[in-house]
């Protein structure tokens, strides 16, 4: 009844194709928007910032990278850890080195800088696929974080390798409140956000797909394989290495290489495979559920475990946690095997039909 | 429009409540509150058992003699699975409650801690690292709120050089030493260390990486054969040490030439390497054994009360049962010095836990009215020194126990110590933190 596009007649071709055609749509981003950027910094306290919202975020963003090559361009990687740590260090050198280089020209160079090691590890995909290319992409994972372990260089010649970051500040303006670097966060995350789900409706993004669906096709119709699978491999790679630039510069403050292990690139992996691969949306869904489940089972079970008087220790809790985490996974994998975003699509296409059935 | 707000932000707290998260919950009047990032699962599940099984027995035993003059002691334990990002998520689900009256914060992982020294430094909690973390917080000019208590790496990798230089008559020179260690943040801190100790002792070194996990070391070891070294320093974490151990028996290298870190001289690093690990040497700060006397009374007195934390005893008196045990004492010792400056039974601030973590003195007749004498050495700590001590004592395993071998042996402070403030310095520069005048501290 609410949610129908009937009546909405597009007269220009710029109305035909904006990024959201349905007026609802729009509403409803522009209104999330509004509630993230003025109603969450009013209410929200620092444990919500710093231990919940800014991480979503970042990693929303490292999911959304790896969603850009293995949704959209159909390879799958598995170094995406890698790349985020190349846009860590990358940021943290040209921050360091640089005598009063702004903070944002750094994260840019740190992921144009992970776009170009991305494109160097994304060669092998001209000729493997599949599974084959995710072990190639293994390879990028364990050679860049031995890398940065090996060249004390890279570390600007920490003893140990681990970086601390130097506090960032824009204009004279320091982001050292944890709202404030929420809303530094948010507002890349945003436009970087809306800036690929342009990409994959345009030129390219269509080039991609059909790449994805089948790679011979795709040459017979014209486009160039080479082009577009590198140019998969370095946009993605260039998000993820925004968003590990982030991961240490708003986020933790200090990162080591062993940071970026093989586990963080499977964490997002599942992110977008529970999420729903291919979809922007998709990347957000998932990432919240991957980060944010546990922390809300670590939380209520214990209380849960109180309230029922059940003899649980800490330890015993961490295990339940990880069993019901497991078990909500393949419970949802089940049910909806395109993932968190299919679901919401559904719900609205049953949107567009009710009160009516058919 | 107002009211809209308000709603949403009721709405809000409402489920921020529900999660119990934001509302710092009413303390009784004199109470201090220990945050306990611990891990009990994951991979170094094990140790951190042990380790905060001493830990909280400590504050049960202290809590059951009367608190700290009168202060009682309270605690909350949070599960990190030693992952930082975890870690963080703890410490900010926990900082609310710590406000008011914190104890020195533990998380016995290097990642947590090095993530965790600006955020406490923000929120003015004490932050303790023994025996890991960031080591040039030793310079407490540039670190007010860290503290690596007792002793550093650096420290003790030049205390076993000291150690090893005995053996030989004084001196290590035309001496060929492997530093076989854990190829991350971790086992690189001592190479400079180890480097200055050798430009000064005149010893060739050998630096050997071992990726992590480090259960396979059969190159490194060939290479060790193929140099025959007069000694190996083991710098090794988890599975590492038992493998080192067991293919250095294979290899036919006597382990009574290798020597181990703190972290490679626990129970369970020689215990599963079995007969391989006989006569293996490694340093500590704290015995391990039930026959120091505070360990005996805990026992009697927490396990006799039903209070024990730890589920499986036959812990007890293990080093890393012992060590909780030490970081509880210098933790609560650190509250007792805050209070007799300002205010006895009152519940301490962070900043004035800090100023008792900075002029702790723990000498050897405190120790001893502890009843621990011989458990960890004496420390006295400053604005300038935040580690106090700097000394290890070595032991051998004997195949069913740890045997000490020395008294306290301290490492070279005047080389190491510039090596700390040198790190400090650009580590303040790079941060844009101005030193304070430790000369202007009371």
């Amino acid at each position: 009844m609410f949610y129908r596009e009937t009546g909405q007649f597009k007269t220009s071709y710029a109305a035909d194709q904006q990024i959201f055609p349905i007026r609802q749509d729009r509403i409803g981003v522009i209104l999330l928007l509004l509630v993230a950027f003025i109603v969450v910094p009013l209410v929200a306290g620092n444990y919500w910032f710093n231990a919940i919202l800014i991480p979503f975020l970042i990693f929303s963003l490292a999911a959304l990278g790896l969603n850009i090559l293995t949704g959209y361009a159909g390879q799958l990687s598995l170094g995406s850890a890698a790349f985020m740590a190349v846009g860590a260090y990358a940021a943290y050198n040209f921050q360091v080195r640089v005598e009063g280089m702004p903070i944002l020209v750094s994260f840019i160079l740190a992921g144009l800088t992970a776009a170009g090691v991305g494109i160097l590890f994304g060669l092998p995909s001209l000729r493997i696929k599949g599974f084959y290319l995710a072990v190639a992409t293994l390879a990028a994972q364990f050679f860049i974080v031995w890398c940065l372990t090996k060249f004390p260089y890279l570390s600007n010649n920490s003893s140990s390798g681990v970086i601390s970051v130097p506090g960032v500040e824009m204009l004279g303006f320091k982001f050292d409140t944890p709202q404030s670097r929420y809303l530094l966060v948010l507002t890349i995350v945003v436009v970087l956000a809306l800036l690929a789900k342009n990409m994959v409706r345009s030129t390219t993004g269509r080039a991609w797909m059909a790449v994805r669906d089948m790679d011979v096709a795709a040459e017979v119709i014209g486009i160039r394989l080479m082009r577009t699978k590198l140019l998969a491999f370095a946009v993605s790679s260039f998000y993820c290495g925004v968003a590990g630039a982030m991961y240490a510069f708003l986020y933790l403050g200090s990162v080591e290489p062993d940071g970026f292990s093989l586990d963080l690139s499977f964490k997002i992996l599942f992110m977008i495979i529970v999420g729903g691969v291919g979809s922007v949306l998709g990347s957000f869904l998932g990432a919240a559920f991957i980060l944010l489940l546990p922390i809300f089972l670590d939380i209520s079970l214990p209380a849960l475990a109180a309230a029922l008087h059940l003899p649980f220790d800490g330890a015993t809790v961490s295990h339940i946690q990880l069993m019901i985490f497991g078990a909500l996974i393949m419970f949802f994998l089940i049910v909806e095997p395109h993932g968190l975003a299919r679901l919401w699509q559904i719900g609205k296409e049953k949107l567009r039909l009710w009160p009516f059935p058919h | 429009m107002v009211n809209k707000y308000k709603q949403l932000a009721i709405a809000a707290s409402v489920a921020a409540a529900c999660l119990g998260v934001t509302l710092p919950s009413a303390q009784a009047a004199e109470e201090q509150f220990f945050m306990l990032p611990s891990y009990r699962v994951g991979p170094y599940g094990a140790n951190g058992q042990s380790w905060y099984g001493g830990f909280i027995d400590y504050l049960s035993y202290v809590n059951m003699k009367g608190g700290i003059d009168g202060v009682q002691v309270t605690w909350d334990e949070c599960e990190t699975e030693y992952n930082n990002a975890k870690g963080v998520e703890c410490y900010e689900r926990m900082k609310a409650k710590a406000q008011k009256a914190p104890g020195p914060i533990h998380v016995m992982s290097t990642g947590i801690s090095y993530a965790l020294v600006d955020k406490t430094a923000a929120d003015k909690l004490p932050l303790a690292m023994m025996g890991y973390g960031l080591t040039s917080a030793v310079d407490g000019s540039v670190f007010p709120w860290a503290f690596p208590l007792v002793t550093t790496y650096q420290m003790q990798a030049s205390a076993i050089i000291k150690f090893l230089k005995d053996r030989n008559n004084g001196s290590l020179a035309g001496k060929k030493i492997v530093f076989l260690y854990h190829d991350s943040a971790y086992g690189k801190e001592p190479i400079l260390a180890l480097q200055a100790e050798s430009r000064l002792n005149k010893y060739s070194l050998i630096e050997i990486p071992v990726a992590h996990p480090g259960n396979e070391q059969g190159a490194q070891w060939q290479r060790i054969r193929q140099e025959n070294p007069d000694y190996v320093i083991l710098w090794g974490w988890g599975v590492m040490n038992m493998t080192a151990l067991k293919t250095a028996q294979k290899m036919g290298f006597s382990r009574e030439k290798m020597v181990g870190g703190w972290w490679s001289g626990s129970e369970e690093d020689v215990v599963p390497a079995g007969d391989a690990a006989k006569g293996y040497m490694s340093a500590t700060w704290n015995v391990s054994g039930k026959n120091v006397p505070l360990i005996a009374d805990i026992e009697k007195t927490v396990y006799g009360g039903g209070k024990g934390n730890l589920k499986d005893t036959s812990k007890l008196g293990t080093i890393l049962y012992n060590r909780g045990v030490s970081a509880a004492v210098l933790s609560v010792e650190a509250i007792r010095t805050a209070q007799a400056r300002y205010g006895k039974g009152k519940a301490m601030s962070g900043e004035q836990v800090r100023w008792g973590l900075e002029n702790l003195n723990l000498t050897e007749a405190r120790l001893k009215t502890l009843g621990a004498t011989g458990l960890l050495p004496d420390v006295k700590t400053s604005c300038n020194n935040h580690e106090g001590s700097g000394k290890v004592k070595m032991q051998q395993w004997d195949g069913t126990k740890w045997v000490p071998l020395t008294d306290w042996i301290e490492g070279n402070k005047a080389l190491i110590h510039p090596l700390f403030q040198a790190d400090a310095a650009k580590y303040a520069k790079e941060k844009g933190i101005k030193p304070r005048d430790c000369s202007k501290e009371k």
